[in-house]
């Protein structure tokens, strides 16, 4: 109500810019814990981009790749690689876990792109899971791999004497502080990207200004396909510099 | 507060859905689900079926490195059995040269030696005949001295007889 008499106020200018990431029912009625939901949509439709990415491209298992098949083996190659270089030989084992968050959301990033779509990835509830997920294992991986000597990781031995029982506070914040910076990096980026876009294109109803609303879209969609892929990497990258940390504690 | 939000989001734009924590329990549910459908998908298909597919071109790149390296080799042994049959070559025409160099000079010194014999016998034959042709003149010689002294002491009123002429004439011939 208070919208649209805002929008009566302001001459047909009507900005909702945050009404993209309400969850809805797909078949309406109220959002249950198992309700069919737009979110659940979109989440559906990123498993269907996985296998059509990395499972219907690879049906042909040929020699001489296809190009679809070479995306396949460029993303494989490209997180293992990642794995192998910043968490070590012995974080090879937990590539499928890094390998399936780094294609659950570089697809939900690119699908939130398409017009009219639901970003899945937008959403704290989402990328909190998935952080949390990330920050609880490795944890627990630190503590079962290293025992007490986990510990070590906030006890920076290279440190002065005097230094480190103030260095210690330190680290175990930075650590506590790790899953909301990685979920929050995620949603924010994504929710933000999304959010200016919308703005620019209620202004685009706007005559005079909408050449420029309309290329500030263009501009913004292309920075959006840049940030959908970074943001993946990001976060995927932390996670493994995580996992490095919990095999390998010592500073 | 979190139906406040829900109902602020509802109802007008700033506010945020992110933050409806009426709806994490749906999302965080079919998130869990399609984190686990999705990682199903690629430990059991795509990422072993691509790993043998990487380790298959590896191993097909790695054979075939070897195979041309193979075949590198045989080709300089080729090369090297090429480069010896050349100097075989070589070295058997050097040979025929020279064999038919020395036939050639053996016919030739054959021909050389038969030639000087024929020469030689020839030169014999012409000094033989030299010699007949000089002894024939020289009787000649006589007769004609002895017929010329014989008419000049004739002609001088003399009378000479055959025996003294051809004593005096032998006797100047010599002389």
């Amino acid at each position: 109500m208070a919208s649209e008499a805002q929008g009566a106020e302001t001459g047909g200018l009507e900005f909702h810019p945050m009404d993209q990431f309400n969850i809805e029912s797909l078949f309406g009625g109220p959002i249950a814990w198992y309700t069919p939901t737009n979110a659940a949509l979109w989440m559906g439709l990123a498993i269907l981009a996985v296998i059509g990415l990395m499972v219907l491209t690879t049906t042909k298992r040929s020699v001489v790749p296809s190009r679809g098949q070479s995306v396949a083996e460029l993303a494989y190659g490209f997180v293992y690689k990642m794995v192998e270089d910043v968490s070590g030989k012995d974080g090879v084992v937990y590539f499928p876990y890094i390998m399936t968050l780094f294609m659950f959301i570089v697809c939900a990033n690119f699908l939130g792109l398409i017009p009219m779509s639901f970003t899945t990835t937008s959403h704290f509830a989402v990328t909190v899971v998935l952080a949390m997920a990330v920050f609880l294992t490795v944890t627990a991986l630190g503590f079962v791999k290293n025992g007490t000597k986990f510990l070590g990781l906030f006890w920076v031995s290279s440190a002065p004497l005097a230094l480190r029982p103030i260095l210690a506070i330190i680290e175990v914040i930075s650590y506590f502080v790790r899953p909301v910076s990685h979920s929050i990096r995620l949603a924010g980026n994504v929710m933000a990207g999304h959010a200016v876009i919308k703005v620019f294109a209620g202004f685009a109803a706007i005559a005079v200004v909408s050449p420029i609303a309309i290329a500030g879209i263009v501009a913004m969609y292309a920075l959006e396909i840049l940030v959908s892929f970074i943001q993946a990497y990001v976060f995927t990258i932390l996670t493994c510099v995580y996992l490095k940390d919990a095999l390998h504690p010592s500073h | 507060m979190a139906t406040d939000t829900h109902s602020a989001a509802e109802a007008s734009g700033p506010g945020m859905p992110q933050l409806d924590f009426s709806t994490w329990g749906n999302q965080i549910f079919w998130l869990v689900i399609t984190l686990v459908v999705i990682y199903l998908i690629l430990s059991r298909v795509a990422l072993p079926r691509i790993a043998s597919v990487l380790a298959e071109r590896q191993g097909t790149i790695t054979n075939d490195i070897a195979a041309a390296e193979d075949l590198k080799a045989k080709a300089q042994d080729a090369e090297a059995a090429y480069d010896k049959a050349l100097i075989d070559a070589r070295a058997e025409a050097g040979r025929i040269v020279a064999e038919t160099k020395a036939g050639i000079q053996a016919d030739l010194d054959k021909a050389i030696a038969t030639a000087d014999t024929k020469i030689a016998t020839k030169a014999a034959e012409g000094e033989k005949v030299i010699a007949e042709i000089r002894a024939g003149a020289l009787d000649n010689v006589k007769v004609v001295a002895k017929d010329t002294a014989k008419e000049i002491v004739a002609a001088m009123g003399g009378k000479a007889d055959a025996k003294s002429i051809t004593a005096a004439v032998t006797a100047r011939m010599k002389g």
